[in-house]
């Protein structure tokens, strides 16, 4: 069944996340909302990650063989020029934030699609929340960057 | 004959009075010393400035000097009653150090000019900035004490003609989360009840709200209920013991930055004992069935353990809320300045929801402001919102403004929301914004983490505009210096709390070349040749009554319409609460009476933000949501505060006022009566805390964050454990201070945090940590805090604060119940 290869991709998915909002905490740690919101979404990707591991013996998989998030296209440069940037790196960052949290609530969905068939009713109630979450820190990175981009765009 | 010591009787003496009966008059009275009324010149008509509550008074004048007050007993509000600030504060107004003169900085030193000089300055650097950036350089950050037509003008001036999107007001360290919250639960800002509800209620609820030091006139209106017959009964939620926490029947002391979880069980009590009405729920509301569901994974019990208050008071208060027949809440600092700040507030918002509590005698909200003209900052639109309520995220609102303006859509910025004043202070420090003008308010003192505040402001590379009364700390900054005109030297009108419009007309001239600020403002908007579309100067107004006439129909049709009202009308009836137009010209007591909102699509001022991240609701989104306009109950998950004490600072650190000062003390710190109340910073301490670091009442001490240090002394008080409590009102103005921080060692903002509330993006003032270092044995001397409020010393040998008996209290009977 692929519904734990779905369940490997979203843990690792949902800890490259949190990686990525901790060092967006920590790269942006002057900007105060961008630093606090960060450490707790990161915390709701933890959250997440769990989760997934306590349903993975539900599809015999060992959750023990989760390896830690590969270095993948998040480690690439976002936007051109953010390096030396520090306004253009904060945009870069959101950027980021936005595409890695977009591709981790479709997954979601996707995985729900699976609960469904399989009628899983609990798993099918863990994707809805995630999703939500996954979709509330899609919205924080765009809200923070429609009010951010102004000011650096036009300077 | 004077009898009454208002420095030891804030609150004066009671008229007790019943359910439903009106609150008796009582007219106070304070002439300055050896002055008999009938020696008063004249009676000049106003109302308070420092603090929300809006008490009526009329000002004494003799030889062009303010000589005192006298409360209106007519008036709605106060019913002649005076506070301690009320009757003491004017004396301000004629202190020797007066900003008499502009000021230009040369050569490193602020000199002496005319405002001839000083205004073209402050154009051409403002021309320069725009040739040259545009106007995303210019900021401006104003404040909650000016008047209406003032904020109308700057707002007009900065949103219409310059077109930048940096303004916003000291409001929001005060009553952000105010607006915040009723836009989340009503789709749009305006205060819900009345202060009449207090007559009615049988149960009153304080959630973070010190009345008693806050709003001494309307805690006597409590304290008048509660000597009356059938007396409402106080819940009180606050870590300090505070007067209002004496009074109450239940009081519950929450470790500071848990109040969504505490809100969240007295939801989860409320709904697992059926204390729903659900038929006003299920016709004027949505989210019903999230709520039931997130709160319940809050019973009482997990609450207590988060909160650190006992799971049966928790319940003991439920009960009150649920048994009760009319409903009063307030909401204050204690909600506003704490971690989840705007979640908070909206689940107290979500109480009156469940219950049907909204629009009734007795059965109100009131989402409380700190100060006098906060409200009119934020429906002028000068603090962070469009103005007339209007939504910056529908083009149909900007269209309206503009064309109300008579200016092009495209100048009025509404790409975003408006710059709020943390992020304005964070351009200014990354350069971007290269031109703030501050009026009327005191960053240098009263925002968080001094030492960079200090330092940004001090920036080269920025110009500094300062317009206040005195040379206060941020004033020294400045590359130019504005006198003004103040409360009593100029005609303006104000808005309480409760939304009660009141005129506050000129009584003396300003000393020296002290100018008001609304001519201030338009001086410049001159100098700058705004025009609008037709090419007409813009504003198109050139005075108070002017001003007011164009704010009256920039204001019609939105629900702080105040179409009904003119300068002869406030001159004849004392006080009126809007919306007041043609349908309603007495005004309107309760707002959402007949269960509607002004939250349908095309009205709402906010599509709403997400309660723990902030981000804002796009239009489908509140579409989906609430297509047909109802009240929103939104439920949230508690999140705990980004700093929480550890080894090295194992205490928990809030900030807050007392009740004989105002903000930096700029007007209080010199009317010697409230000065000499409360002198010196102190530090609020436990018992057990204290004993554990071998402290005792009086005790030198410094205390210290992450951020910063002061020194103080001890007061041992009756505090929750754990928790340190400093007043943020002293600053350097009357201190020595030698340049560099070491010596700035007073400010409470040395050691506060930059991180505010995601939603409402107010400070949280009450989330710091701190530690504790004695400074050895004190002098013998008690700490300079005054022992009549919160700040009361636990040791009885502690010799009472006290006064002067100089005040005139006069009853027309009317006191029995």
């Amino acid at each position: 069944m692929r519904i734990v290869a779905a369940l490997r991709e979203l843990h690792r998915s949902e800890s490259a996340l949190a990686d990525e909002l901790l060092r967006v905490a920590d790269r942006h740690s002057e900007e105060p909302e961008v630093r606090h919101v960060a450490e707790d979404l990161a915390y709701w990707s933890r959250e997440h990650a769990h989760e997934i591991t306590e349903v993975m013996p539900r599809y015999r998989s060992d959750p023990a063989g989760l390896a830690h998030p590969e270095p993948a296209e998040e480690d690439q440069p976002e936007l051109p020029g953010e390096e030396g940037d520090a306004d253009l790196a904060l945009l870069a960052d959101l950027r980021r934030v936005y595409r890695m949290s977009a591709g981790v609530a479709l997954d979601w969905d996707l995985l729900g699609q699976g609960a469904h068939v399989v009628a899983d009713a609990d798993l099918l109630a863990a994707t809805e929340r995630c999703r939500a979450r996954a979709e509330r820190q899609m919205r924080w990175a765009r809200g923070m960057l429609k009010a951010l981009s102004p000011q650096i765009l036009a300077t | 004959m004077p009898s009454r010591d208002p420095i030891s009787q804030p609150w004066g003496s009671r008229l007790p009075y019943g359910q439903g009966r009106q609150w008796p008059a009582r007219v106070d009275h304070h002439l300055a010393e050896g002055l008999a009324p009938e020696e008063v010149d004249r009676w000049v008509r106003s109302a308070t400035i420092l603090h929300s509550n809006g008490d009526a008074l009329d000002i004494a004048v003799k030889d062009g000097r303010v000589v005192g007050v006298r409360g209106r007993g007519k008036d709605r509000v106060n019913r002649g009653r005076l506070g301690p600030k009320d009757l003491y504060g004017w004396q301000a107004n004629h202190s020797p150090d007066r900003l008499t003169h502009p000021l230009v900085r040369r050569d490193g030193v602020l000199t002496e000019t005319d405002w001839d000089t000083a205004l073209g300055l402050v154009a051409s650097r403002s021309r320069e900035l725009l040739d040259e950036q545009g106007s995303t350089a210019l900021g401006f950050y104003t404040s909650g004490q000016l008047f209406l037509e003032e904020y109308y003008t700057l707002a007009a001036v900065g949103h219409g003609a310059i077109g930048t999107n940096h303004m916003d007001g000291n409001t929001r360290l005060c009553t952000a989360t105010a607006a915040a919250s009723l836009k989340e639960s009503f789709g749009c800002d305006g205060q819900p009840g009345s202060y009449s509800d207090i007559d009615h209620a049988d149960v009153i609820a304080l959630y973070g709200h010190n009345m008693a030091e806050t709003q001494t006139v309307l805690w006597a209106r409590v304290l008048d209920r509660l000597a009356g017959p059938n007396p409402p009964r106080l819940v009180c939620v606050d870590p300090r013991p505070t007067p209002v926490a004496r009074k109450a029947t239940v009081h519950l002391a929450p470790r500071p930055g848990t109040n969504v979880a505490l809100m969240n069980a007295l939801l989860h009590e409320l709904i697992r004992n059926d204390r729903v009405d659900h038929t006003y729920v299920e016709n004027h509301t949505v989210g019903y069935e999230e709520l039931v569901r997130r709160t319940a994974e809050y019973p009482p019990e997990r609450a207590a353990e988060i909160c650190g208050v006992s799971a049966p008071a928790i319940r003991g208060a439920a009960e009150l809320l649920g048994g009760a027949e009319r409903l009063l809440s307030t909401v204050l600092q204690g909600f506003y300045q704490a971690n989840q700040a705007t979640a908070a507030a909206v689940q107290v918002n979500n109480v009156h929801l469940l219950r049907g509590m909204l629009g009734r005698p007795g059965a109100g909200v009131l989402q409380m402001n700190g100060q006098p003209t906060a409200e009119n900052t934020r429906e002028c639109g000068a603090d962070g919102d469009m103005t007339g309520f209007r939504n910056w995220n529908n083009d149909g609102h900007v269209a309206d403004l503009a064309r109300v303006w008579n200016l092009d859509p495209m100048r009025i910025p509404h790409y975003a929301p408006p710059t709020h004043a943390m992020q304005i202070m964070r351009n200014v420090e990354k350069g971007s914004i290269r031109f703030l003008w501050v009026s009327a308010t005191n960053p240098a003192v009263s925002l968080p983490e001094l030492r960079r505040v200090r330092a940004l402001l001090s920036q080269q590379s920025l110009f500094l505009v300062v317009q206040d009364c005195f040379m206060t700390e941020t004033a020294e900054l400045a590359d130019v210096v504005l006198p003004a005109a103040i409360w009593g030297e100029k005609t303006g009108t104000l808005t309480n709390s409760d939304r009660t419009v009141h005129l506050s007309e000129k009584a003396v001239e300003a000393p020296g070349e002290a100018r008001p600020d609304l001519d201030i403002f338009l001086d410049y908007a001159r100098r700058m040749d705004f025009r609008d579309a037709d090419g007409h100067p813009f504003p198109q107004w050139h005075d108070p009554e002017s001003a007011f006439e164009a704010w009256k129909r920039a204001s019609a049709g939105r629900p702080c319409d105040y179409s009904g009202l003119t300068y002869e009308r406030l001159r004849g009836a004392s006080g009126v609460q809007w919306p007041c137009d043609e349908e309603r010209p007495d005004g309107t007591e309760r707002l959402y009476a007949d269960g509607r909102f002004w939250a349908l699509p095309e009205q709402c001022e906010s599509y709403g933000r997400d309660l723990v991240t902030g981000a804002p609701l796009e239009e489908m989104e509140y579409r989906a949501m609430n297509p047909e306009g109802r009240a929103m109950l939104k439920a949230v998950e508690y999140v705990p505060p980004h700093e929480e004490p550890d080894r090295d600072h194992p205490f928990v650190l809030i900030t807050g006022r007392t009740l004989y000062h105002f903000h930096t003390r700029t007007k209080t710190g010199r009317s010697p009566e409230l000065q000499r109340a409360a002198p010196e910073v102190w530090v609020e301490v436990s018992p057990s805390d204290a004993q554990e670091a071998g402290l005792s009442e009086g005790d030198p001490v410094e205390v210290s964050s992450p951020r910063g240090t002061i020194r103080a002394r001890t007061r041992v008080s009756g505090i929750r454990a754990g928790v340190l409590f400093v007043p943020f009102h002293y600053g350097y103005w009357d201190t020595e201070v030698s340049e560099g921080d070491g010596a700035r060692d007073r400010a409470a903002n040395e050691m506060t945090v930059s991180d505010w509330d995601p939603v409402s993006k107010q400070p949280l003032f009450k989330t710091a940590v701190a530690r504790l270092r004695p400074l050895g044995e004190g002098d013998g001397r008690p700490a300079p805090a005054p022992t009549t409020t919160a700040s009361a010393s636990l040791d009885h040998r502690v010799a009472a604060t006290r006064g002067t008996p100089d005040t005139s209290e006069e009853t027309t009977g009317g006191g029995a119940p």
